[in-house]
């Protein structure tokens, strides 16, 4: 028997038998759980449906309180219910002084880091939603405090809560789906590959993040690419121009496709006029500058793309900046166009 | 007498747990815990103060927009900085969106729910109620998804996304719109004010607005628009299960004044209590410690002077959030809150016959969801295209601000001090942590805490329905109240 009455029952979906998929969440804000019920054709319970998962329990959706939970999680434990996805959303907190007392699950009396491991230890699969349950994210930040870490990676060293060489049942590591907050897409479509059953190691990254967004740049799609080009800067945030060079943005070095899917219909960070701020990384949560500022070392921005030797950078960078057109230079430090590009001739009729 | 631990309680945001004396068939003691700390504002300390921007929308995934807003508010007073009025009314629609969008989930993914629950399996009304409301299966949590996410395409265009912009910022916003842009905004809430108008009222906006009293809104409640709506439906549940006698709390309410525009809020600001308005003086706001984990001694303190340093050994502490408290006083906050200090007739009515309750609680939330909408109208309309959206300035080294807002779920305020261009002190107090404060240092428990005194308990329930009912009516915030 679970929460919601059906016990690996068949969903609706197209899948031989329903996924059950139980969803935690611990050092967080929920802004993942947020984001993923954005989810847009499908939404996300349609995209379940498709996926042919049975939503076991999540904290924001479903219908059960402690005393119809307690008894599931002991049905999971007996193995009586099979536990096919464990879902975190927020870090796993271990403070203070490694005894987890800064969060204990409620009406159970055991800090929640147990039962996180003992869940990890008995999942098809696990997933990591968001940087904080990935890498510690936010939830770590500062003198992390709360010693907070991500599930298999602290930061961007591979341990955390479950130790480099976790496995899951499935024999694939965590799958770190990074980002605060997660795009509702990264998490859908990981899932739905999980269901159709392609979905291995080769499909992640060496972070353990899905390749299919991971292996994209924020650059990639950015609409301040003009800009960018020519090095024509914004001089401060609402300005149209490269957010690089002033402002803080680490677009170019920045594995997400934030600028190709968009989020909430058209948006992203660098067209909502602030700078990307690398929230897909390990310790981003932890920048040694302002995050609206560029870092720079004699004039020159310090964190330039990495795959690029920095001197030919610097050189066509000098070589743009002296053959940006008057439009884009006009442009970049206005919070509108008043530069409109010259008329197109045209073709004439012949 | 029966002590019952219950938890974790879902379909709010974050963790919770509360332990229940039980006698006699009803709710004799209530303590309320929030099992998690995060210590944000120990983060915070030693931080660029622009930072507050980066990491206090990260406080809570759900209300992050109003996290922002506040802390933008606070190092705006900090610089005395004005936002040109593009500016201003951005940050108003945005922070509307997000508080539209919060009561509107809360309604229908939060707390109708539990009206499909077995326990009702055998009431006239269950099976049409289940239909609709059912956590998960339900018909209207399959149809609002897409009208929630085709509403929030406003944070897509205006603040890049949500939750967790930095599109708000003390000088005013970060992306400029032009005409094109205001009408797709307008267009966006012209077709969710349609799934509001067929499906939530069953009528106009402007006749929900214009509501003026209890006996009107029932009146209304048997039109056959409205009765047929999911408003109408609440309401025949309310009256079938006497929701306007349950969860009574302190009636004393608090409201900062919400949405700022021309130097006067859309929403008022005050305090009511003992049935009359006051004035709200923000010196009289103090954090008691006497029953949260935190370091001796305990001495209230204004937040501006608050410390934070956590102790889970701490004595007599049984949550990590801390008691705020109104001139010594518990206070609730809240759309209730904020409709009565606004002096909305309707929830004046209803509040002067029965106080603060589940019922008055969420057909505040809904009347509100209606004011919003009308409001963000005519903001939309009231941008001028290539005039400023932002003004830049330069934080001076030494400063302190605070930044009182209104989030959807009440209250929220920022106090941050700054020293020599980095933060000294950053001190939080949000909504939930009002309503859902443990017991201060003279034994008096906390909004939620009192409100469940007197639910009554069903033969057999482990976990009361009422105490579900009261607990949601409240729309807690968890990973805001504990930050």
């Amino acid at each position: 028997m679970t929460a919601n009455g059906r016990a690996n029952g068949k969903a609706n979906g197209t899948g031989p038998r329903a996924r059950n998929l139980l969803w935690l969440q611990s050092g967080g804000c929920g802004g993942c759980t947020l984001s993923l019920i954005c989810a847009e054709q499908p939404d996300f319970l349609t995209a379940l449906d498709v996926a042919g998962i049975h939503l076991l329990w999540h904290p924001s959706l479903s219908e059960a309180t402690g005393a119809e939970l307690h008894p599931m999680l002991a049905d999971v434990r007996a193995g009586r219910v099979s536990l096919d996805i464990l879902c975190l959303e927020g870090a796993v907190i271990q403070g203070p002084n490694g005894s987890g007392r800064f969060h204990m699950q409620a009406g159970a009396g055991a800090p929640m880091r147990d039962l996180i491991a003992e869940l990890s230890g008995l999942a098809h699969n696990v997933i990591a939603i968001g940087t904080c349950a990935a890498f510690g994210g936010v939830t770590a930040a500062g003198a992390n405090h709360t010693e907070a870490t991500g599930l298999a990676f602290e930061g961007s060293a591979a341990g955390g809560l479950l130790g480099a060489s976790f496995r899951a049942r499935s024999g694939m590591p965590v799958i770190n789906i990074s980002g605060c907050p997660v795009h509702p897409e990264w998490v859908v479509e990981t899932l739905l590959q999980l269901a159709f059953g392609n979905f291995t190691d080769g499909d992640l990254d060496a972070l353990g993040r899905p390749r299919f967004y991971a292996e994209n740049l924020v650059h990639h799609g950015c609409s301040r690419n003009e800009y960018y080009e020519y090095k024509a800067s914004a001089e401060h945030l609402s300005n149209l121009g490269c957010l690089m060079e002033h402002l803080g943005c680490m677009g170019t070095q920045v594995h997400a496709d934030c600028n190709i899917r968009l989020w909430n219909g058209d948006g992203s960070c660098t067209r909502g006029g602030y700078p990307c701020i690398s929230c897909t990384e390990p310790g981003f949560e932890r920048q040694t500058h302002a995050y609206l500022e560029t870092p720079k070392l004699a004039g020159i921005p310090i964190g330039l793309p990495t795959d690029m030797p920095k001197a030919w950078f610097v050189a066509l960078a000098a070589l743009s900046k002296a053959a940006t057109p008057h439009r884009v230079k006009t442009n970049a430090v206005a919070d509108y166009i008043i530069t409109p590009p010259s008329p197109g001739k045209g073709k004439a009729r012949k | 007498m029966s002590r019952r631990v219950v938890g974790p309680f879902n379909r709010v945001e974050g963790d919770l747990e509360i332990s229940l004396d039980i006698a006699g068939g009803e709710v004799k003691g209530a303590w309320v815990n929030s099992p998690l700390y995060r210590g944000f504002e120990q983060i915070l300390a030693g931080k660029d103060p622009r930072d507050a921007l980066v990491y206090t929308p990260r406080i809570c995934g759900i209300c992050s927009v109003s996290q922002s807003m506040a802390a933008a508010a606070a190092l705006a007073g900090a610089e005395g900085l004005e936002a040109p009025e593009n500016g201003r009314l951005m940050q108003n629609i945005i922070l509307a969106a997000e508080s539209v969008a919060d009561h509107f989930t809360h309604f229908y993914l939060f707390f109708m729910p539990d009206f499909a629950r077995p326990i009702y399996a055998g009431e006239p009304w269950y099976d049409g109620v289940a239909a609709r409301f059912k956590a998960i299966e339900g018909a209207a949590a399959r149809e609002i998804l897409p009208v929630r996410a085709a509403f929030l395409h406003i944070m897509g265009m205006l603040a890049g996304h949500w939750p967790h912009t930095l599109g708000l910022q003390p000088g005013g916003t970060t992306h400029a719109i032009d005409r094109a842009g205001q009408v797709r905004v307008l267009a966006i809430l012209s077709s969710f004010r349609r799934f509001l108008e067929m499906r939530m009222f069953g009528d106009g906006l402007e006749a929900v607005v214009a509501l003026g009293s209890a006996a009107e809104l029932s009146a209304w409640a048997e039109k056959p628009g409205p009765a047929a709506s999911d408003l109408g439906v609440f309401l025949k549940l309310a009256k079938a299960l006497g929701l306007g006698e349950l969860g009574r709390g302190t009636d004393r309410f608090l409201s900062y004044g919400a949405y700022e525009e021309s130097g006067r809020h859309l929403f008022k600001r005050g305090v009511h209590a003992e049935g009359g308005l006051h004035a709200f003086d923000p010196r009289q706001i103090t954090e008691d410690l006497a029953s949260g984990w935190f370091a001796r001694p305990n001495t209230p303190r204004h937040p501006s002077r608050g410390v934070t340093i956590p102790d889970a050994d701490a004595e007599g502490g049984y949550t990590w959030c801390k008691a705020p408290r109104l001139a010594g006083e518990v206070v609730e906050v809240g759309a209730l809150a904020r409709q009565l200090v606004d002096g909305h007739p309707l929830i004046c009515d209803l509040v002067a016959q029965g106080g603060g309750n589940v019922a008055s609680r969420v057909i505040a939330r809904l009347l509100e969801i209606a004011r919003i909408v009308l409001a963000m109208e005519g903001w939309v309309r009231r941008i001028a295209p290539h005039e400023p959206f932002y003004a830049e300035s330069a934080l001076p080294p030494d400063c302190e601000g605070a930044g009182l807002i209104e989030a959807a779920r009440g209250s929220l305020g920022h106090w941050v001090t700054v020293k020599n261009g980095r933060i000294l002190n950053y001190q939080i107090v949000a909504p939930t942590t009002w309503n859902f404060s443990p017991r201060d240092e003279r034994g008096v428990p906390g909004a939620c805490e009192q409100a469940l005194i007197g639910a009554p308990v069903r033969a057999g329930e482990t976990e009361p329905v009422a105490v579900q009912h009261i607990v949601r009516s409240f729309d807690p915030c968890m990973v805001c109240t504990v930050h």
